[in-house]
């Protein structure tokens, strides 16, 4: 590691964006400083760092932040460039569709997931998944395209996307242990549900990834507060 | 060098996306086949060459296909790195803050004219115009803090942000004259209002930006399709 870099991670363990940026760290091999946030009690670095939108991850590189996790990964591909394995290929063409795809997993898969989980209705809920299985499913002729018979989207080694998709892995298993939904269906997104399994075991997924029961907890108890808060509004 | 027929785009010339690309095909001084797309009835090759999302802009090079505005443009600038200026800065903190401009532009900027164009009541319309001036006066800021006293966000002459956020301005034109906003003001956003005149009389802009009547007379259109497809399904019913 370049020697007098400093590198904090402002981050809260549950929020995948922030494994996001945990794994690009952890495949470059660098060392970090990982902050965790009380995001109903927002440090003074935080609302600094990211006064915009307040959120996190923030990564916080000799001083100066960068914020958005896509935007930080490929900081990171950057900065540290001479470091590790490169994040994105070379070639421009193939880069152009890692930016997609990685667009892709925010926009079509996450997005409509989070609803379903947020839903207050029924239609909803079905809406958010239905929309996320249509992504998937996209997602799966992807993998078969980009990994050009290799084991990830990025070929040989992990890239942008995986990065991307894979910082989901925690959730997705959650949501199997809680509602039984298997998001990569291992009979109708056989690539996916491989690479998934392929991905978990990489050592800097392991230190990443948070522990699927701590998630599974987690989730219950959010449920339950959202379902504890609908109550609370019906009553009135 | 490509030479027209290695390069086609397939747009609309009112889509601030399309713009952004042609800005910076003129920016590297790269000549291509445009082709102007129906988005009302789309084209066989629209649908082939991007069947996940069926939009503009699409840049096919030598037979590939390459999607979304933002990917597109840093696509130019890699392949033609050395024609023409850099687009993007060559700083990694530098590149981190333009990449988080421009992706907050093209959701907030973005979500709030659309939002104006499709309001139905006043009320509607009132919500959308406050968030834009809410964007614009953080827009305002991020200019002073980035530009250094220069003309462009990017410094001496345009780069990647300045594409951004400039190529929504033809929106905010229409607007304006459709709706009577005023969106950039001398009083609450100087820097910006300055900056969008330069941006405005830049060669890239002058080439590419449709103009305000040509906007108008889509935002006329998508109008009268919104009407027919919500009165299809009010006597389906």
């Amino acid at each position: 590691m370049a020697g007098g870099d400093d590198l904090k991670l402002l981050g809260a363990w549950a929020s995948p964006f922030v494994t996001r940026v945990k794994l690009a760290l952890n495949f470059k091999g660098l060392s970090f400083e990982d902050v965790e946030e009380d995001l109903s009690n927002k440090s003074e670095l935080l609302l600094s760092s990211n006064p915009v939108h307040k959120k996190v991850p923030v990564l916080v590189h000799n001083g100066k932040p960068i914020c958005e996790s896509v935007i930080i990964v490929q900081y990171i591909d950057e900065a540290f460039a001479g470091i590790g394995p490169a994040l994105l290929p070379s070639d421009p063409y193939e880069r152009a569709i890692a930016r997609f795809w990685a667009a892709y997993v925010d926009d079509k898969l996450v997005a409509p997931w989070v609803q379903s989980l947020r839903a207050k209705t029924e239609e909803e809920k079905s809406e958010g998944l239905k929309q996320t299985f249509a992504a998937v499913e996209t997602l799966e002729g992807a993998l078969r395209e980009c990994s050009k018979g290799e084991g990830y989207f990025g070929g040989e080694t992990v890239g942008l996307v995986d990065i991307s998709l894979g910082s989901l892995l925690s959730w997705l298993n959650a949501t199997e242990v809680i509602s039984g939904t298997k998001i990569f269906d291992p009979v109708k997104t056989p690539l996916l549900a491989a690479w998934m399994e392929r991905f978990s075991k990489l050592d800097a997924a392991k230190a990443a990834l948070p522990e699927v029961d701590r998630v599974v907890e987690f989730a219950k108890k959010r449920q339950a507060q959202a379902a504890a808060a609908a109550a609370a509004s019906e009553t009135k | 060098m490509a030479a027209e027929g290695d390069l086609k785009l397939l747009g609309l010339s009112v889509s601030p996306f399309v713009v952004r690309v042609r800005m910076a095909l003129h920016m590297k001084g790269l000549s291509y086949e445009y082709i102007e797309q129906d988005l009302f009835n789309k084209s066989e090759l629209l649908l082939k060459s991007n069947p996940v999302e069926k939009k503009v802009p699409v840049l096919i090079h030598d037979g590939k296909t390459i999607l979304d505005s933002s990917a597109i443009v840093q696509y130019i600038d890699e392949v033609w790195a050395a024609m023409g200026p850099s687009i993007l800065p060559v700083d990694p903190n530098e590149r981190a803050t333009a990449r988080f401009w421009a992706a907050y532009v093209d959701d907030k900027l973005f979500s709030a004219y659309v939002g104006i164009n499709k309001a139905t009541t006043e009320v509607e319309r009132e919500e959308k115009v406050s968030e834009m001036l809410a964007v614009l006066e953080q827009l305002e800021e991020a200019f002073a803090k980035n530009s250094n006293g220069k003309a462009f966000f990017a410094g001496d002459s345009i780069g990647y942000l300045d594409l951004a956020v400039g190529c929504h301005l033809l929106w905010l034109k229409a607007q304006h004259k459709m709706f009577g906003v005023v969106f950039l003001d001398a009083g609450k956003t100087p820097l910006l209002e300055a900056w969008a005149k330069r941006f405005a009389e830049t060669d890239a802009a002058k080439e590419v930006v449709p103009d305000t009547g040509m906007v108008m007379e889509y935002a006329k259109k998508r109008q009268a399709y919104r009407a027919a497809v919500a009165a299809a399904a009010a006597t389906a019913k």
